[in-house]
């Protein structure tokens, strides 16, 4: 037992004592923590749910330095003061990231900060390493294994989600990186990763065990590094949603490695939550969850379809007083948004129109594709923070079987989403997930940058060139700018 | 193609088979429209309307002559022979009760299509007229009632005392049913309702009216209430007798087609029924209804001032809305049967619906038509049913590919547990249990909350720090030093993951709020 309670020195009253507080103190957390989830799922309780981590975060904090103070007599001052410092800058740096932050690069953010979890397990791993290097014990193997999988759940999380930072601030390009035989090199690196960890366990010592370990971290980075390469953009809400996942359950061996109870409940929540959410989202794609996680989507079909170019005939330009015009005469009009919203920083605007429609009488919904956007829900934040009232923002299912009541539907910067050879071409890349039928309503107004472009998955969409659907070819801030011009 | 819509000929029908609104839709689809000049006067349609729609104003033989002509009922014969051989007529025909008059169509050799015959399946619940009259009318018997009654519906206290509340009774929960009890419930009545169909209970709560069940089981199979045997009819009339005493209004709602149909209340009931009290009998037809005093076609009080209304005509008394249903049933009709919207009527006889409507195919007889699979549950819903599934078809996963990882889970899990040393089978323990947490706690997130809920999550995996804080009160320098930028990184997270959280929950907001 000494050899993984590492912190527990000092003598055996004042041991009880704190361990007793630190016990109760975890609970407190960890049931804290379950309620914070529990409250986010509901939008009344949502704001309530995040003042519940909070204050479970303080709790776990508070606890942890006031028992490394009872029970650390020699160096208590130092350590404290180092706590505090770390705390101060991690905590100045964090402030003023989410401080600056624009509302469009929420999706960014959220992977940049999944990346220092990663990191930070890996940091935890090695300390847990160099503290309590192989030996024979009875419970070295076990000790030594967690080791392992903490460094590489870590460093896969890490450079994973530095991936998808960079792809999602547009950094690097969006495609997904498809290297010959990939999967085949994903089981490799997988199956070097537990050699290496077998490897680990016999080690005895720092000297000998830092090699293997060394191996393990830089192929877990290569390997977290790959996967995201290797997926779409256009299943970026997937990763992102997958990554904070793995970020959980970094934190969850890390916890292992220390016998902490509260990093291990805490990190099995956030990974078993976030991996039911993942799920969630390739069910609303209609995607398989293990190929979207291994980068498989599109790699059946590469070969055939995308290379086949459909011509779909001629489309229709407007303009954006014709546009004002058949909103004015509209009774009910959809917004479906898409990523070209959030890019074109479109949110304020279409909140705007969409006030002055109601004001005139006309019944404006939001029509959200579960995957619009990089990250899930990414519309809804977008509309909440443009003050959009999220009772009018219908969810796909909601309001799929009503368009044919409907008088003008403005996509506004969504490609994929509403395609319709989801539903009617069985070669399609993208068949069988679920979109927005917004062709059947009278109307469809198409808001996009030029023709040139398709949407993430690359495939080329014939709702534009439907009798029905008119292009306003501009960015969609500036089209619907103009559009309140003209109303 | 030329579509004409004539004046109605039928004593009393105040409707028109196309609306301005329609007619626009028709054209569209590629059509031309021919509108018999003032045939929408009683419907508030006018001919400048029509004409600004892109409907030709015509003369009588020109709309006749068309190549389709859409109305109501069934036209005069000295009419329908002024219609072209091949010409197509769309109208409502009754054909299973009238066949003399398939006769006559086919020795015309015009292809007759009824509407009222368009089977009852999801897919045409958006052409089914009998749905979209029966609604109205379901409406317009609430008015019918209100104005008869001489009290209020809704129940008030008013500084000159109480009002008490209405109590409607509706027997039959088919469309105009739930149409009655819709209406009713939104003026202010407590409403009870009744059906022999037991499965439309749910739809009466989701209307927030009682449902009062009769104690006979009957499942229906196309979508209309059977007639029930004596004994069951005995028992059920005992029912309705009962709550209709306790009511103030009664409205009955049972028609068999093409039958005379039930008594459901009886003189009995109606002599113990308060003065005062409303029944209206939308069943009433031919020489009775569903109320055994019911007049046809009029309004009456009994003796102990109950008023019996029967009137037959109860869309006919709001033929602006009727019309324009009815005019948008056959323009989807025309949706179905114009795949290249290019004003070219196409009958695909592999169609069921289209098959369902034709009684005769250029002077061929086609009825009756091969009988049609029917969902049930679909005629007794006024929303619109769910779309038919989607075309592509998702495949049904063997069973082990959709449980092999929850087994391989649960293996695992079980074998953590048992391989464990002493000392870290708790952790395990605690482990395992949270995973299952964790996965319930989120299982009914709404979706708006997805990206809030992630950067939570986000912000409690900083957790991590505990782990970094723990070691950096370390001897060995090199750990301290790890630990602090673990403790960094992690704070971080912590700080920017709660921070940015509030950020956007504070940006959500409902509209009643505002």
């Amino acid at each position: 037992m000494d050899i993984l309670n590492m912190s527990f020195s000092a003598g055996a009253g004042v041991l009880n004592f704190a361990d007793h507080l630190q016990q109760l103190a975890y609970l407190l957390a960890a049931i804290l923590f379950i309620l914070a989830l529990a409250n986010l799922s509901r939008q009344k309780t949502a704001q309530q749910g995040n003042n519940l981590g909070i204050l479970g975060m303080i709790i776990a904090l508070v606890s942890t330095v006031l028992v490394a103070v009872l029970q650390d007599d020699s160096a208590a001052v130092l350590c404290i003061v180092l706590m505090v410092v770390a705390m101060l800058i991690g905590g100045s740096i964090g402030v003023w990231k989410a401080r600056k932050v624009q509302m469009t690069a929420m999706p960014e953010l959220v992977a940049m900060l999944h990346s220092f979890v990663g990191f930070a397990a890996v940091l935890v791993g090695y300390n847990s390493f160099l503290a309590t290097p192989g030996a024979d014990t009875e419970l070295n193997a076990f000790h030594m294994g967690e080791v392992g999988l903490a460094v590489f759940i870590g460093a896969v999380t890490f450079t994973g989600s530095i991936v998808a930072y960079l792809k999602l601030s547009g950094k690097i390009s969006g495609r997904p990186l498809t290297l010959p035989g990939r999967n085949l090199l994903n089981l490799a690196m997988v199956i070097a990763s537990i050699v290496l960890i077998g490897w680990f366990i016999t080690t005895r010592g720092v000297e000998a065990g830092i090699l293997p370990l060394a191996i393990l971290t830089v192929i877990s980075l290569v390997l977290g590094a790959h996967l995201v390469l290797a997926i779409g953009g256009g299943d970026m809400p997937v990763v992102v949603s997958m990554l904070n996942s793995y970020s959980g359950w970094a934190a969850a061996m890390a916890g292992f490695t220390l016998s902490n109870d509260l990093l291990i409940i805490t990190g099995a929540l956030v990974g078993s939550s976030g991996a039911y959410l993942s799920y969630i989202m390739c069910q609303g794609m209609n995607r398989s969850f293990a190929s979207v996680i291994l980068g498989g989507f599109g790699s059946d079909t590469s070969s055939a379809a995308p290379a086949e170019v459909k011509d779909y005939g001629d489309y229709h330009e407007t303009s954006a007083e014709e546009v004002a015009k058949l909103l004015k005469d509209a009774k009910h009009v959809v917004i479906t948004p898409g990523y070209g919203m959030a890019v074109a920083q479109a949110q304020f605007p279409v909140a705007d129109l969409t006030k002055r429609l109601m004001a005139q009488g006309v019944d404006v919904k939001f029509g959200i594709h579960p995957v619009a956007g990089r990250m899930p829900g990414h519309m809804n934040v977008l509309l909440a923070e443009a003050k959009v009232p999220y009772d009018i923002v219908y969810e796909m299912d909601e309001i799929n079987d009503d368009w044919s009541e409907v008088d003008v539907v403005l996509v506004i910067g969504a490609n994929d989403t509403v395609n319709p050879s989801a539903t009617n071409e069985p070669n399609s890349p993208i068949a069988g997930m679920p979109v927005l039928h917004v062709w059947e309503a009278s109307r469809v107004v198409v808001f996009k940058r030029s023709m040139g472009n398709a949407g993430y998955s690359g495939v080329q969409n014939p709702l534009f060139f439907n009798d029905n659907t008119l292009m306003l070819l501009n960015d969609a801030k500036s089209s619907v700018d103009s559009i309140l011009d003209y109303l | 193609m030329r579509i004409g819509i004539p004046t109605e000929r039928r004593a009393g029908q105040t409707l028109v088979s196309a609306t301005p609104d329609t007619v626009g839709k028709l054209i569209k689809l590629g059509y031309e429209v021919y509108v018999e000049s003032h045939a929408g006067n009683s419907a508030s349609y006018y001919n400048d309307q029509y004409e600004a729609a892109g409907a030709v104003i015509a003369e009588q033989k020109d709309v006749w002559s068309c190549d389709i002509v859409t109305c109501l009922d069934t036209p005069p014969t000295n009419l329908l022979d002024a219609m072209k051989p091949g010409a197509v007529l769309i109208s409502r025909l009754n054909p299973a009760a009238n066949p003399e008059l398939v006769k006559h169509l086919s020795d015309l050799g015009v292809t007759a299509l009824a509407m009222d015959a368009v089977p009852r399946i999801s897919r045409a619940q958006s052409m089914d007229v009998r749905s979209s009259m029966a609604n109205v009318g379901g409406y317009r018997a609430v008015v019918e009632a209100a104005s008869a009654f001489g009290r209020l519906f809704s129940g008030q206290v008013t500084a000159a005392g109480k009002i008490p509340p209405a109590k409607v009774y509706v027997i039959g929960v088919g469309v105009a049913g739930l149409a009655a009890i819709g209406t009713a419930k939104s003026m202010g009545a407590i409403v009870y309702a009744t059906d022999v169909r037991s499965d439309v209970a749910d739809q009466v709560r989701s209307l927030n009216a009682e449902f009062v069940p009769i104690p006979v089981v009957q499942e229906s199979s196309d979508g209309y209430a059977k007639e029930m045997t004596a004994d069951q009819a005995a028992l059920a009339r005992e029912v309705y007798s009962k709550y209709a005493i306790e009511s103030d209004i009664v409205i009955t709602t049972a028609q068999i087609p093409g039958k005379q149909p039930p008594v459901l209340i009886d003189a009995d009931t109606v002599a113990k029924m308060k003065p005062g009290s409303v029944i209206v009998d939308m069943g009433a037809y031919a020489n009775g209804g569903n109320c055994e005093l019911t007049k046809p076609a009029q309004a009456f009080k009994t003796a102990n001032g109950v008023t019996i209304v029967g009137y037959t005509d109860l869309p006919r008394r709001l033929p602006g809305q009727a019309s324009q249903l009815y005019g948008q049933n056959i323009v989807n009709f025309f949706k179905l049967t114009t795949p290249e919207k290019d004003g070219q009527l196409v009958l695909d006889m592999e169609d069921e619906i289209v098959r369902g409507v034709t009684v005769t195919l250029e002077g061929q007889i086609m009825w009756p038509p091969p009988p049609v699979k029917v969902s049930v549950a679909a005629p007794a819903a006024p929303t619109p049913e769910k779309v038919e599934p989607e075309p592509v078809v998702k495949e049904e996963k063997p069973a082990w590919k959709r449980w092999w990882w929850k087994i391989a889970l649960g293996v695992l899990a079980v074998a953590l547990v048992l391989a464990a040393p002493e000392e870290l089978a708790g952790h395990f323990f605690v482990f395992e249990l949270a995973c299952v947490v964790g996965f319930y706690v989120i299982t009914n997130v709404t979706h708006t909350l997805h990206t809030p809920l992630m950067s939570v999550t986000n912000a409690i995996s900083g957790i991590i720090i505990v782990g970094a804080l723990l070691q950096i009160g370390s001897s060995n320098p090199v750990i301290a030093a790890i630990a602090f930028v673990a403790a960094v990184l992690a704070s971080i997270n912590i700080f920017g993951g709660f921070l940015v959280t509030h950020r956007m929950l504070g940006m959500f907001q409902r509209s009643s709020e505002e």
